[in-house]
This record gives C-alpha cells, sequence and structure tokens, in this order.
C-alpha cells in the first residue's frame, strides 16, 4: 500500500539530517571557493572542537549558552511565536546579572549570590520580552518585528549603560568592574582535571536541568498543552478555553527569561564582568538551533553541541586559514536556518517516493 | 539651539530617505502580492557590498548598479522558491538571508579586499551628483537658489529614481492589469486562482519587482550616501522599511511618508549630537541612535496609525482541488 505521509523517523531524524548536509555542502562550496579545502577544514575543525579534550571542553561551554538561547527560540515557537530578540533579552539579562552582583557580591556567599545572579538575568530578560508579547497579544504589533528593535535598542541602552554608569573610575574599558571570587560558577574541571583551565562550569549540567524541565513541561503539563494548541490553531485553542493573549504574554516572558539565563553562563562563568556585546551572537544561533532541533529536547542538546562545536573549531580554523574568518560561520548559521527552517520539506517528497518504492518490491 | 539648522535637515532628510523608499517600495510589491519580505535587510546589504565591490573594481558605479540588481533579484528568487514553490516558512526564509547575508559580506569582502570587511573608498566611482544648469547663477538668491541648487537640484540619479518611482509604483499597483492581479493575490488568491490568474506567477514576478526595486536601496547606502562598503552597514534599514510599509497601510504614497519621515529622524539625530539641548542637556549619542527604532516600536504598537495587512499575506497558496 502506498504511504502519503512520511513516518515519524523520516521527519524526525532523515530530514533534518539531509537539511544540514545540504546547508553544510554549500557551506563546503564556499570554502572552496575562498582557495580553501573544505576536507582540511572540516579536519581543523573536528580536530579542535571535539578530538581534544580542552577543545571539548569549550564546545560544552559555548552549548550550555546556546542550550538556553535555543530553548528560549523553542518555547516561543511551541506556542507560534517566532522570538528573534533572544539576543537582545540576553544582553539585558547580563544587566540584570551585573546589577545584583554590584549590590551583594561583597557579602553574601556563593549559594545565595549566584542564585540571586540567576533571578536577575531571568527577571531582566524576561521584562524584556514582555512588551514585544504584550504588544502582540494586545495590539496585533508583529513580534518579528518588534523583537528585532528591542534588539537594537538593548544594544544602545547597554552601551548608554555601561559607557555611562558601569565602567570603574581610572579605567578606560567599556565594561563593569570584576566581581568578587565568590560569584564564579564552579568550573567543572575541579572534577575533570583533563578539561583543563577552560570556562566551562555548572551551567552546562544547569542548561542540561532545563532541557529536562522543558521537556516534562512540554509533553506533561495543561500549561505545555495549551501552550501548543495556541501555537497550531489559536481560534481552536481560544474556542477550547485557552486565553490566548495570556498564553502569549507568558510565554514570551518566558523565553526571555531562558535567553536572560543565557548571559548567567558568559558573565558568570567566563568573563566575570559585563562587557560591550558579550552575547555575541548567541541568540541569533538560538534560532538555528530551535530550527534544527525541531524543538524537541534532544535536537536542540545536539544542535547546541554542533554549533558549540562550529564556533570553538571555527575559532581555531581562522587562526590557521585567515580566508575562513568567524564571520564563515554567521553565514553557515544563515544556510542552517534556511535548510533547516524554510526548507524543512524539501527531501520530503524525495523521500516518500523512495519509501514507496521499497515498498512495492 | 541655533546649532539645529532647518535647511540642512531638509536636504538630509531629502538623502536619507532614499535607502527607505527602495526597499518599502520593494517590500510593497512583495507583500501586497502576499509574501511577507522580511529578507529587505540582507538583499539591501548584499547588494551593497556588491555594488560597492564592482564599482570599485570597475572604477564605474553603473557597473556597480547592475551587478546589485543581479545579486538582490537572485536573493529575491530564492525566496521565491522557499515562499512559493516550496510552500516554506516566509519568515525564517528571510531571517535566514539576512543573517546569512550578514555574515557572507563580511567573508568575501574580507577575502577581497583584506580592510575588516570592508571595501575601499570609492572616490571617482562615486556616483556624482546632478548639477542642474543654472544653479551657480541662482546661487545667491536666498531661498530659491538653496532650494534650486541644493533641494531640486544637486542630488544624485538615484534620488530622483526614488521619488519619481512612487507615482510608478502607485500606477502600477492600482490602474494595470499587474497591479489588479497582484493585489487580489495578496487578498484572495482563491479568487484570483478561480479568475484564471496564476498565483504562483503572479508572486514570481512581484518579487522579481522586489529584487530590482530592493537592490536600488543598497547601491544607494553604498555608492551614493557612504562612498564605501561597510560590515552590517544597512543598520536595520530593512526592518525600518517594513515599519514604514505598515505605518503606510501598504499604500505607496503613504508608506514614503512614513520613510520621509524616518529619515526626517535620521536628519534630527545626526543635528542632535553633541548639541546642548535646553533642559535635558546634552543628550548620548548612543540614546540618539535609539530613536528611529523606538519610533518604530511606537509606529507597529499602532499608536500612531491603525493599519490593516494583505489578508493572505504570509500565507503559501495551496491551490484547492
Amino acid at each position: 500500500m502506498k504511504t502519503t505521509e512520511l513516518p515519524r523517523w523520516a521527519t524526525g531524524f532523515v530530514l533534518p539530517i539531509l537539511n544540514l548536509l545540504s546547508a553544510l555542502l554549500v557551506a563546503a562550496l564556499v570554502i572552496h571557493l575562498l582557495g580553501e579545502s573544505p576536507v582540511e577544514s572540516m579536519q581543523i575543525l573536528i580536530n579542535s572542537a571535539i578530538v581534544n579534550p580542552e577543545g571539548l571542553a569549550y564546545t560544552l561551554f559555548y552549548a550550555s549558552t546556546f542550550i538556553f538561547t535555543g530553548l528560549a527560540v523553542s518555547v516561543a515557537m511551541q506556542a507560534g511565536l517566532f522570538n528573534i530578540g533572544a539576543e537582545g533579552q540576553m544582553y539585558v539579562g547580563g544587566l540584570g546579572i551585573t546589577l545584583a552582583m554590584l549590590a551583594f557580591d561583597a557579602g553574601l556567599p556563593a549559594w545565595l549570590l549566584i542564585p540571586a545572579g540567576m533571578l536577575g538575568a531571568a527577571l531582566f530578560g524576561g521584562l524584556w520580552a514582555f512588551l514585544p508579547g504584550y504588544l502582540q497579544a494586545k495590539r496585533g504589533s508583529h513580534v518579528v518585528v518588534t523583537t528585532i528593535m528591542f534588539n537594537f535598542i538593548a544594544a544602545s541602552l547597554m552601551n548608554f549603560v555601561i559607557v555611562k554608569y558601569m565602567i570603574p573610575e581610572g579605567e578606560q574599558n567599556p565594561a563593569s568592574r570584576v566581581f568578587s571570587e565568590a560569584a564564579a560558577l564552579p568550573p567543572l574541571n575541579a572534577w575533570f582535571p583533563v578539561l583543563g583551565d577552560t570556562p566551562l562550569n555548572i551551567s552546562f549540567l544547569l542548561a542540561i536541568a532545563a532541557l529536562v524541565i522543558y521537556g516534562v513541561m512540554m509533553t506533561r503539563s495543561e500549561w505545555g498543552y495549551k501552550l501548543k494548541a495556541t501555537g497550531l490553531n489559536p481560534h481552536a485553542a481560544h474556542y477550547a478555553g485557552v486565553r490566548i493573549s495570556r498564553t502569549i504574554i507568558v510565554t514570551m516572558v518566558i523565553s526571555g527569561a531562558l535567553a536572560g539565563l543565557a548571559a548567567v553562563n558568559s558573565v558568570l562563568g567566563s568573563t566575570h564582568y559585563l562587557s560591550l556585546n558579550f552575547p555575541a551572537g548567541a541568540g541569533f544561533v538560538g534560532i538555528a538551533i530551535a530550527l534544527m532541533g525541531r524543538q524537541h529536547p534532544v535536537g536542540i542538546f545536539l544542535s547546541s553541541v554542533l554549533f558549540g562545536a562550529l564556533i570553538q573549531g571555527g575559532f581555531d580554523l581562522s587562526l590557521e586559514k585567515p580566508n575562513i574568518p568567524q564571520e564563515t560561520f554567521i553565514f553557515i548559521q544563515g544556510l542552517i536556518i534556511l535548510f533547516c527552517g524554510a526548507m524543512e520539506n524539501f527531501y520530503g517528497p524525495a523521500v516518500l517516493k523512495l519509501i514507496n518504492l521499497t515498498k512495492r518490491n | 539651539m541655533e546649532d539645529l539648522h532647518l535647511a540642512s535637515i531638509v536636504v538630509s532628510t531629502i538623502r536619507n530617505a532614499p535607502v527607505l523608499m527602495f526597499a518599502a517600495m520593494a517590500g510593497l510589491f512583495a507583500e501586497r502580492s502576499g509574501v511577507v519580505d522580511i529578507g529587505l535587510e540582507g538583499k539591501i546589504l548584499a547588494s551593497a557590498f556588491v555594488s560597492a565591490a564592482v564599482a570599485y573594481t570597475f572604477q564605474n558605479p553603473w557597473y556597480g548598479i547592475a551587478a546589485g540588481i543581479g545579486v538582490s533579484v537572485a536573493l529575491a528568487m530564492i525566496q521565491a522558491f522557499v515562499s512559493i514553490t516550496q510552500k516554506g516558512n516566509q519568515l525564517v526564509c528571510g531571517i535566514a538571508i539576512n543573517i546569512a547575508m550578514s555574515g557572507l559580506t563580511f567573508v568575501v569582502a574580507q577575502f577581497f579586499f583584506q580592510q575588516g570587511g570592508r571595501t575601499p573608498d570609492l572616490g571617482e566611482a562615486r556616483l556624482t551628483d546632478v548639477i542642474l544648469p543654472g544653479s551657480a547663477a541662482l546661487e545667491n538668491i536666498p531661498v530659491i537658489g538653496w532650494l534650486y541648487g541644493h533641494v531640486i537640484g544637486g542630488q544624485s540619479v538615484l534620488v530622483y529614481l526614488a521619488f519619481i518611482l512612487v507615482p510608478i509604483v502607485h500606477w502600477v499597483l492600482y490602474h494595470s492589469r499587474f497591479g489588479l492581479r497582484l493585489r487580489a493575490c495578496g487578498e484572495n488568491p482563491h479568487a484570483a486562482d478561480a479568475a484564471g490568474v496564476s498565483v504562483e506567477r503572479t508572486r514570481y514576478l512581484a518579487m522579481l519587482v522586489a529584487g530590482v526595486l530592493c537592490s536600488f536601496s543598497g547601491a544607494y547606502l553604498a555608492i551614493v550616501q557612504s562612498g564605501f562598503f561597510l560590515r552590517d552597514m544597512s543598520a536595520g534599514a530593512g526592518y525600518l522599511a517594513l515599519t514604514a510599509l505598515v505605518f503606510g497601510n501598504w499604500r505607496p504614497l503613504y508608506t514614503v511618508l512614513g520613510c520621509l519621515m524616518f529619515g526626517l529622524f535620521g536628519a534630527v539625530q545626526i543635528q542632535l549630537e553633541g548639541v546642548d539641548l535646553p533642559v535635558v542637556g546634552r543628550i548620548p549619542g548612543s540614546l540618539i541612535q535609539m530613536i528611529p527604532y523606538v519610533v518604530t516600536v511606537v509606529v507597529l504598537a499602532g499608536l500612531m496609525a491603525k493599519s490593516v495587512a494583505p489578508k493572505a499575506l504570509g500565507k503559501p497558496f495551496v491551490k484547492s482541488r
């Protein structure tokens, strides 16, 4: 019998892999045109990001940030909202952490200080997403454009706040003062010395916990059900008694809070101070991760590790091959969004045909 | 307050607006046909880079503009393929193009020119301003000399093109057969289909026009306004153009008013920098930069105008059987 719908293993596994390979193939072509060997570049990348244990630690360090931004975009996407603003929400989240640190880091012990920082991050990130959510729910202003605008506004605002209020006296560098020792997230190399002197820290474990909570909430809770119903068909959900505007606003706030939490790893896990443009595009990587991982916790994890590896390996690659700067990976990110997001069913008909062919024989 | 020169605000409003006007008119064609064009930003950036690079290499601005059209149309066709043929998510596709172009323009600029993602100054290859005959003779007459020499005259060809295109776009949209079909596809594609109009073909054509128009925006930015390409130089112009579209209720004349409004904010912004204002004092540059984006949010919140989008906007057309 002929199948007209693709089985789950095909939509959940085969298609994403084919899409990812297409994106990487285009990237390889561009690298070839830049006069470098794609195969050799791939080897450098894998060696630096996965084989070398210190490199792997960096890969997982970046992945911890990306899991949070990926979750932020995914939660919103499940409710049918395309949150492009994770970048700005993470940036403002960093301000929340910094304010908490500047206020308390002299007195509080680490076990109180770090939760205070996380609270500040989630609060500020969530607040930054509240207005776009509110405007979408109550005024019908499209969340895509408002969140993009909020990214620009966040960039200007943070520039203003950091330069005007944060720079310690006598310093020139546009950054806040360094926080006290107690504010540093415990690094994982205390337990695994093989990781070497890397910033990989407990926020990796926090990220895994967040993935689990997200998975449970989405599949097992009433709230997750309402959220997904809103995303799939707001009219039907409304008819079934879901309060649409409330769901939209709450989802955006949670999404923003998750994006804000992504700042914890960068600010408290690595730099220990607030600096200009510290998110460095992690919010946009979150979009690619959510689309590639199909908003599934396992998918988000795997895509985050892949992007962590691309960033870490890409850094070493740019040192060895000046023709492949770090920005190449912004391009690859765009390609992945294009193939895994916009053209997700590109190979659908072909795979379906193939399945039907094998069935007939 | 005497630092705020009205004359230079008027002139720089006229010079700021074309970037947004070309992009907004491109978006007008795409969106009135039912395709969301979030990818304006990426197309502006790509055509800005290609125009600057080609104009510099051949020392000829016209080659630059032609190459810009090529790359912008190519991107528009990718968008059309994804949105129309593949029936994929149009928002995601646009964002993908914007992110990809932000990276690729830097990489290619670095590869060819090695100046940190910048092209060299265009110098002679920049498009020169048109000096109307008799400008010099009228120069000394107050108001009229300025109006003739610096507002009506003394602009680049692309500025004239931007303003000439407004009535043309209006006519095409409301008085031509193509415009009628285009609007039908954006409002009710099934009705258009039943009347024998090919929705796919019309939308492809609309995207083609959008690609051409959007390329002028990038070319203007690079070879008229700046005289070089700089990394991420579009700085949200594509999104501002979309907002002008919302502000103008997807109608050409009002949309252009929206573009002029944003151009005016840009002009005032430059004037405000480093000036002591009464009451508030000196406003820091980083806060002034925020103005157009805040205005955008206010416009989108419907606080300045109530607008209704084309009904089928963003929805892929599936032929009913």
